[in-house]
C-alpha cells in the first residue's frame, strides 16, 4: 500500500518555546516565595475564675512601657523615642542591683508593656521588635556571637537543641508582661 | 567574468532547539515553588516590618488570621475586620475557628498549633487585643505577628 509508506508528519515544535514562555511568565508573576516569619509570642493562659491574687513584683524589677493612643511612648515615666527604648531596656536588664531603682538581676527583670486600644499596630510591633532586640543583643553578647548569628541559631533550635543557647535563655529570660489595654482612643 | 567573488559566509544561526528544554526547566521550578494563595483576601493586608524575626516551621501547624480594612467598603464598612479562610468574622467566632483548626490536626500535635496574625499596619490595637483575648479563651497560646524583614540600620 502506498499510503502506509508516508509515515506520520512531524509535529512542528517551533511554537513550543512560546507556549512554555507564556506558562513560565504566568508562574513568575503569580509566585510568592513562601516566607512566613514574624515575632513569636506566647500568650498567658486563660485566667480561671477562682484565680489567686496577682503576683506582686518589686517595683524596681518592673520596666514600664506605655504606649498611648497618640503613639507616644512613656518609658519609666519618661517620654521617649522608639529608637532609645532598646538601650534603656538593656541598661535595665543588666543592672544587677547597681542602681537602686533598676532591676536586681536579669532573671528578675520583667518588662511590662501596656498599650491603648487606639495605638497603631505598626508602633506596637516596632516597640515589641526593639524589646526583643534588646534581649537578643544581650543574649548574643553573653554567648559571644553577633545578633545575626544568634537569630540563625534560634531558628535552627527547633531541629537540634543547643546547650549554649539554653543557658543564655536561662540566664537572660525574655519576660514580657502585657497589661490589659486602656481604652482612650479606641472604639 | 571568470572571477568569482566569494561571498562572505553568513554566520551560522544559533540552534534554538534546546530553548524549549531550558524554558521548561525554569517553568517546572516555578511550578513547584509556587504557592497559590489559598484564601482570597477581602481586606487590605500589608504587614509591618521588623528585624528580630523567627521562622515558622511546619506549615501544617500554622493557621492564619487576617485583620485589616475591608476592600469593599460599601459592603463591609471602613472599620478593620477579621478574616479567616474566606469569610469575615466577629471576634467571638474565633474560638470556633481555632477548634476547627485543632480538629484537623493529629491529636498529638493539637497543642502545637501556632496562630499567625497577619495584621495590616494601619490597624489600631483595639481589634488586635480582642483577637488575642479570644485566642486565650480558645487556649491557642502560641501566636506569631507576621512581619517582613526590615533592613537593619546598624
Amino acid at each position: 500500500m502506498a499510503r502506509g509508506k508516508r509515515g506520520t508528519p512531524e509535529v512542528n515544535a517551533s511554537s513550543m518555546a512560546d507556549i512554555a514562555f507564556l506558562l513560565l511568565i504566568f508562574f513568575l508573576v503569580t509566585t510568592t516565595i513562601a516566607s512566613d516569619k514574624g515575632l513569636t509570642l506566647r500568650l498567658p493562659p486563660k485566667r480561671p475564675p477562682d484565680a489567686l491574687d496577682e503576683v506582686k513584683l518589686k517595683d524596681r524589677n518592673v520596666f514600664n512601657v506605655l504606649v498611648n493612643s497618640n503613639n507616644q511612648l512613656l518609658v519609666e515615666e519618661e517620654l521617649m523615642d522608639v529608637k532609645r527604648i532598646k538601650e534603656e531596656a538593656k541598661k535595665f536588664i543588666m543592672n544587677n542591683g547597681r542602681d537602686e531603682k533598676s532591676s536586681e538581676s536579669p532573671d528578675k527583670a520583667v518588662i511590662s508593656l501596656k498599650h491603648d486600644r487606639g495605638t497603631k499596630y505598626e508602633v506596637y510591633i516596632s516597640v515589641m521588635d526593639e524589646l526583643k532586640k534588646a534581649y537578643n543583643e544581650l543574649r548574643a553578647e553573653y554567648m559571644g556571637i553577633t545578633v545575626a548569628e544568634y537569630l540563625d541559631m534560634e531558628n535552627e533550635e527547633k531541629k537540634s537543641k543547643n546547650p549554649k543557647l539554653e543557658e543564655a535563655k536561662l540566664k537572660i529570660p525574655y519576660q514580657l508582661s502585657e497589661a490589659e489595654p486602656t481604652n482612650v482612643g479606641g472604639n | 567574468m571568470a572571477k568569482f567573488v566569494k561571498k562572505p559566509k553568513a554566520t551560522p544561526a544559533i540552534s534554538t532547539a534546546s530553548l524549549p528544554d531550558i524554558v521548561f526547566m525554569l517553568l517546572f521550578f516555578f511550578m513547584v515553588t509556587t504557592v497559590l494563595r489559598e484564601t482570597t483576601l477581602k481586606i487590605t493586608n500589608k504587614v509591618p516590618r521588623a528585624s528580630q524575626l523567627q521562622k515558622l516551621e511546619k506549615k501544617s501547624l500554622v493557621s492564619f488570621i487576617y485583620v485589616g480594612k475591608p476592600k469593599e467598603t460599601n459592603v463591609y464598612g471602613t472599620e478593620p475586620r477579621i478574616q479567616v479562610n474566606d469569610v469575615l468574622i466577629a471576634p467571638r467566632d474565633i474560638p470556633r475557628f481555632v477548634f476547627q483548626e485543632k480538629d484537623n490536626l493529629d491529636e498529638a500535635e493539637r497543642d502545637k498549633l501556632t496562630i499567625s496574625l497577619k495584621v495590616d499596619v494601619e490597624t489600631k490595637m483595639g481589634i488586635v487585643s480582642d483577637v488575642k483575648q479570644q485566642l486565650r479563651e480558645a487556649d491557642a497560646l502560641k501566636i506569631n505577628y507576621s512581619c517582613v524583614q526590615a533592613v537593619s540600620k546598624d
